[in-house]
């Protein structure tokens, strides 16, 4: 799936029009191991995988644990693979779908419980000697909530860790930083902004950051914010190999091709 | 990752790992896979064929050890269509990694940044007229 194209418009009622079958991954802390359930749940044709995972939560089974916030694709809390591939569970449809739908938590993130993950390893894999999570530049005036410094930000990512779901090498080692990390690196090389960048491309220039990456371009194909995970690490080496910062052409984004979250 | 994030797998849940079942094949799972991906496992896959073969040529090569009669008697095998079907699947993973290789240090050194489709279908065109021409030249006389 990639989001960054515009979202076709779906025509029709929004009533029940068919029941699809869902197999839900079910795991809870203490469980000896996971399992799946399964659901018949009636849809429209303009139900979303969100949509139904939430029908379940009501009418079904309260204990599933899903985590949702917006519903269009701006919050990234509800990536989850469907059928195999990651997405956002908002805006993948499930008239897209086969009859039986397996949902699962994204991979090579840890599980808290059923379909939520806990996200501060992915959080951790950022460099934390450099300030690539950004103080917001919007809404001064926000106060942020007890236990929080401010407001911070990813540029265009959204933080959802479909990338990292994706990626086969992040399959196959925990140690490797992943493509959000390098994207988020390569945004502040890109444009610096005051920031140390011979520093962020030192913290770059290792075994199991930049260099570990195998050009599958799965975290690109995943990514529904365009950002282009890939295509920014591609780039940094790029930088690297030939000795330093320097201006590039500019990595396409969502904004250039038209798209956009 | 940094120490904190070391510091956490001791309390982490389970992490899910893609492939077919067996730890190691994470990196190998064909459900939705795009070019790219299946790009990399294919490389991969003929990576792994490619350090099979080496050591199997080099066992190969030790039957010169029993003589010219041992010698002679594997080229009867080697030379039935069989074995030169082998043969043409063995030039169909070195042009596959091969150019595949070329592709991926044209784009992972930065050079050209975001055509990785591109470079794959003329890897594909340049890698397939190599392959036929391979193979008429390797069953042709069989």
């Amino acid at each position: 799936m990639h989001t960054a194209e515009p979202i076709e418009k779906v025509e029709g009622p929004s009533k029940v029009t068919e029941i699809r079958r869902f197999r839900v991954f079910r795991y809870k802390r203490g469980d000896a191991e996971s399992h799946y359930d399964e659901f018949d749940v009636p849809v429209g044709p303009r139900a979303s995988v969100l949509d139904a995972l939430r029908w379940i939560e009501v009418h079904r089974d309260p204990t599933l644990a899903i985590r949702h916030s917006c519903f269009h694709a701006s919050c990234g809390t509800c990536g989850l693979r469907v059928n195999g591939r990651e997405g956002l569970g908002c805006v993948t449809f499930v008239r897209d779908l086969g009859t039986t739908i397996t949902v699962e938590p994204e991979a090579n993130i840890p599980i808290l419980a059923d379909l939520v993950l806990d996200m501060r390893e992915f959080y951790a894999r950022f460099p934390e000697q450099h300030p690539v999570m950004r103080a917001s530049e919007f809404l001064p005036r926000a106060v942020p909530p007890d236990g929080m410094d401010g407001y911070e930000r990813f540029e265009d990512c959204i933080e959802c860790g479909l990338c990292l779901s994706a990626c086969p090498i992040a399959a196959t080692t925990d140690e490797y930083v992943g493509p959000a990390a390098l994207a988020a690196a390569q945004r502040l090389v890109e444009e610096p902004r005051g920031a140390d960048t011979v520093d962020i491309l030192r913290w770059a220039d290792q075994p199991d950051a930049v260099w570990r990456c195998h050009a599958a371009f799965e975290c690109t194909e995943a990514c529904p914010a365009g950002v282009y995970p890939a295509e920014r690490i591609m780039d940094m080496r790029g930088v690297l190999v030939e000795g330093g910062p320097r201006r590039r052409a500019p990595v396409r984004t969502a904004a250039h091709e038209g798209g956009g979250p | 990752m940094n120490r904190d994030g070391r510091d956490l797998r001791a309390e982490r849940g389970p992490v899910l790992r893609k492939g077919v079942g067996v730890s190691p094949s994470g990196w190998f799972d064909p459900r939705g896979r795009t070019i790219g991906g299946w790009a990399f496992a294919v490389n991969r896959i003929t990576g792994l064929g490619l350090v099979f073969y080496l050591y199997l040529h080099l066992a190969v090569l030790s039957l010169l050890l029993g003589g010219a009669d041992a010698w002679n008697d594997f080229l009867r095998i080697a030379t039935t269509s069989v074995f030169l079907l082998l043969d043409v699947l063995l030039v169909f993973g070195l042009l596959y990694h091969g150019l595949n290789g070329v592709r991926v240090a044209l784009i992972g050194t930065g050079l050209v940044p975001g055509r990785e489709r591109a470079l794959f279908w003329a890897g594909t065109v340049i890698g397939t007229i190599a392959l036929i021409a391979a193979g008429l030249h390797i069953l042709g006389d069989a």
